[in-house]
């Protein structure tokens, strides 16, 4: 039977109607929505290519019922920027050529985003802390990290503007 | 008489095949190398810049084609740039003075009054208004390379030599479509295989409904022989399905690896091929000391951060397939002759996928793709792999055991070294035919092939690396080709270069506390290589080397040097770190000598990498067995995390008027061998066997 669900995605209301509840959240961003820049990497809330933000907390989205964020604010690599308008951390992500495959930089930056929202100036360490749940298979973890470092002191600096 | 193409050049002779100019102002460059992370496509893109003189924004290229683009084989073994780098080169130096002739006719000039910026025609400095585009109809490139189009001289490269941003990054930053796991197309349906264990396995009861209740929702069953897949329009319902597959489907005749098969010198009693390189074997007639150690490495997966995926459609008698697999063409030949088909009527385009450091699942699911498309004509069919499935049936770098046997001179200086491995093949390629996974599972499976590794010319499998560059008077390597390994294994980053290179740098660190000597100074009294020696004096500067640092403190550092293949990239690596009852790794000094560098950023970016999952398969990585493969997810696999990642520097030591030298590979070995070198020096013991884990390093401890 077709169930509605009703959530935001990067600020817009959505509505999905869907036959299984229990579809993965990702597989309604990707399937249903046509935002691919969630990534699939396990399906089994381990890699975090497949982070998002809902109501504000990086989350994996692999096996999240798609019940469980009716009514939520959910935030996609998608909603932080684009080439016109990049988010810092894309642009600082660029000037570090921060990635080599870039399949596990979607998740990445979102955990970077949530970081550095509740912490604006973190150590190297609170960095790597924060980005241990997802995996760069490709090596690219200095850059990543200095990438954030450098994205955090652009958004300290226009914060205090 | 012009000198002979390059070898891909000579291959794919024929200018379009290299570049094309069909729209305005844009530029298509076709090369058969394949993006998978490593940054080529972009090299080549600043390679084309500099041989057509045009901004590299006026750059299109396409790839991995086998309707368009040249045939080079595979994207392996840091070659890319070394020889499709250099035959695009070419290739655009002929087509420039193609256009450079023709704009003399069109003006009345000689061409030596001739110059072009961004792809406009002056003339002693002045505006001509031709370019490459009002030409362009005038200019056949369909015809043959000469290798008469004189190539830039080093002092004139504009873009080549600096560094140049990633053409494909902004995509994967924005969260475009950017991997074949993005891909959709019309009338697609999604498809899971329920996985033949094994070959020769045989398909016993499935239980239809329960799998349909898994799956919630529609599915379809394709089956052909022993070849099973789930298939429906709806993701959710294939995925689940398939997961529920494990307790639905029966197999029989499973063979399953055993734990006591996953170690390493379980390889010393089995069935070989022996070959044998280099000096004869001789005994030991001056009666000289023999030194002898013998060192491990357990099977590696190659964990790519996305499951493999492909997609194919058969319409109207062409099979057409996308892949992010390391060689469109041997893949097509692959699937005709699995599939029973011309090769003229299969069509494979390569498109992005997460990076795959060698041959991982990419290839068989392409085949299982394929497979299911030939069963329903008209359909386009996507199959991505279940995380578990890659780590389970994607092929295996083999465990290998290596035995260093050396005889000794006075001052404790190796005479005669005999490298001797143990390991099954580092190549079971799809070209070789047979070797694509699902199509063992088809009616008549095409006979396993016989047993090969990579040939000495390509350098080798086993057998890379396994003869030290060091003056030695004589040098041999014996290979004991393992015929049947308990897993598939094929090629991961390196091949044999990690585990030899482990060895035996391993072994001449030994050898210098042996004789009293520090391990840097050591290695400069057995090279004359002055790359080799430049890249060992630079690591050593940069990490300010001691040269009577204490043993046994619990901090250490280690040196290690190689030249990738004995004739390729040189680099030296030296790791600080500490031990307890785990490693700690600090600091990573690298200082690589790779030719001419294309793109200087972009080589770092890939030294780092190499350093990074080197030191991740030595810390933590091993494919376990235990009634079947028992590392089938990132917590039965783990690997380095960003707060285990050591701080890098790297030089590179630009040797411009060298050939350009591939340098994915190169620092695998020497980063294993200087990770190993610090934890003995931090130890005051050694361990021979990879990966280095906290079992082990416990047990060297209650030994000393």
């Amino acid at each position: 039977m077709t169930k509605k669900f009703e959530f935001s995605v990067n600020g817009k209301a959505v509505s999905v109607s869907i036959d299984n509840e229990e579809t993965p959240l990702l597989d309604v961003l990707r399937n249903e929505l046509g935002l691919v820049g969630t990534r699939f990497g396990c399906g089994l809330e381990q890699c975090g290519s497949c982070m998002v933000l809902i109501d504000g907390a990086p989350e994996k989205c692999c096996t999240k019922p798609i019940w469980t964020v009716a009514g939520k604010q959910v935030v996609t690599v998608e909603g932080l920027g684009d080439a016109k308008h990049p988010h810092p951390l894309q642009q600082t992500f660029l000037d570090e050529q921060a990635g080599q495959c870039g399949y596990c930089l979607s998740g990445i930056l979102i955990s970077a985003k949530a970081l550095l929202d509740r912490n604006p100036q973190p150590a190297r360490a609170e960095i790597a802390q924060a980005l241990d749940g997802n995996i760069c298979r490709c090596g690219s973890h200095n850059r990543i990290m200095r990438a954030v470092e450098k994205a955090a002191a652009i958004m300290r600096a226009r914060a205090a503007q | 008489m012009n000198a002979p193409l390059p070898g891909p050049l000579n291959d794919n002779p024929n200018l379009d095949r290299w570049v094309t100019f069909s729209s305005a102002g844009k530029v298509t460059v076709l090369t058969g190398r394949v993006e998978l992370g490593q940054g080529v496509l972009t090299a080549m893109a600043q390679i084309a810049a500099d041989e057509l003189d045009i901004a590299i924004e006026r750059i299109i290229v396409r790839s991995g084609d086998t309707e368009k683009a040249p045939n080079e084989g595979y994207t392996a073994g840091s070659q890319s740039i070394q020889f499709g780098g250099v035959a695009l080169r070419q290739a655009c130096a002929d087509v420039r003075a193609l256009f450079l002739d023709q704009a003399a006719r069109v003006l009345g000039c000689d061409v030596s009054e001739l110059s072009i910026r961004d792809g406009r025609i002056f003339r002693n400095g002045l505006s001509t208004g031709q370019d490459y585009w009002t030409l362009s109809g005038a200019v056949d490139l369909t015809v043959k390379a000469t290798g008469g189009g004189e190539r830039k001289k080093v002092a004139n490269f504009r873009s080549i030599g600096s560094s140049s941003a990633r053409l494909d990054l902004p995509g994967k930053i924005f969260g475009e479509n950017a991997f074949i796991h993005d891909m959709r197309l019309d009338g697609m349906v999604h498809a899971r295989v329920v996985r033949q264990p094994n070959r020769g396995a045989t398909l016993g009861s499935i239980d239809e409904s329960a799998i349909r209740r898994a799956a919630k929702g529609p599915v379809e069953f394709v089956r052909h022989g022993n070849f099973l897949a789930i298939v429906s329009d709806n993701e959710t319902a294939v995925e689940a399905g398939a997961l529920s597959a494990a307790t639905s489907v029966t197999w029989q005749n499973v063979e399953t690896p055993a734990p006591t098969q996953q170690e390493a010198n379980w390889l010393l009693q089995r069935p070989v091929v022996e070959r044998a390189f280099g000096a004869p074997v001789v005994g030991n007639p001056q009666n000289r000391e023999r030194y002898e150690a013998s060192y491990t490495r357990g099977y590696l997966a190659h964990a790519s951060i996305s499951p493999s995926c492909g997609l194919a459609v058969y319409r109207e008698g062409t099979l057409t397939v996308w892949t992010h697999c390391q060689g469109v063409y041997p893949l097509r030949a692959a699937l005709a002759k699995t599939l029973k088909l011309e090769p003229s009527s299969i069509v494979v385009h390569h498109v992005q996928g997460s990076g795959c450091y060698g041959h991982n699942g990419a290839d068989d699911a392409a085949a299982d793709a394929a497979i299911i498309a030939m069963q329903r004509p008209g359909r386009p069919v996507r199959v991505r792999w279940r995380r578990e499935e890659e780590f389970v049936y994607e092929p295996k770098t083999p465990a290998m055991v290596v035995k260093v046997s050396a005889l000794l001179d006075d001052a404790g200086k190796p005479v005669d070294w005999t490298q001797e491995i143990w390991s099954p093949t580092h190549n079971l390629r799809p070209g070789a035919g047979g070797n694509l996974l699902g199509a063992l599972a088809l009616p008549d499976p095409l006979p396993e092939p016989p047993p090969n590794d990579v040939p000495e010319a390509n350098g080798g499998g086993a057998t890379r690396n396994a003869e030290p560059l060091y003056n030695i008077p004589a040098k041999r390597i014996l290979h004991h080709l393992v015929i049947e390994a308990p897993v598939r294994t094929s090629a991961l980053r390196g091949l044999g270069a990690m585990p030899n290179v482990f060895a035996l740098e391993s072994c001449i660190d030994e050898l210098a506390e042996r004789a009293g000597k520090d391990p840097v100074e050591y290695r400069l009294s057995i090279t004359d290589d002055a790359r080799a020696r430049a890249v060992i004096d630079k690591a050593a500067a940069m990490a300010q080397w001691k040269t009577d640092a204490p043993r046994g403190t619990g901090r250490g550092r280690g040196i290690a040097f190689a030249r990738y293949k004995n004739r390729a990239a040189y680099s030296t690596v030296v790791v600080e770190l500490s031990v307890d009852e785990e490693i700690r790794l600090h600091h990573v000094w690298c200082a690589t000598d790779a030719g001419l560098v294309i793109n200087p950023d972009g080589v770092l970016n890939q030294l780092e990498g190499g350093i990074i999952q080197s030191a991740s398969w030595v810390l933590k990585e091993q494919v376990r067995f235990d009634n079947g493969i028992a590392t089938y997810d990132w917590e039965t696999y783990p690997v380095l995390k960003f707060s285990e990642v050591p701080e890098i520097d790297i030089a590179l030591i630009n040797t411009k008027d060298e050939v350009p030298l591939g340098v994915g590979e190169v620092t695998a070995g020497p980063t294993a061998a200087a990770i190993g070198n610090a934890v003995s020096h931090a130890l005051g013991a050694r361990l021979r066997d990879l990966p280095l884990t906290r079992d082990r390093i416990v047990a060297s401890l209650l030994r000393e």
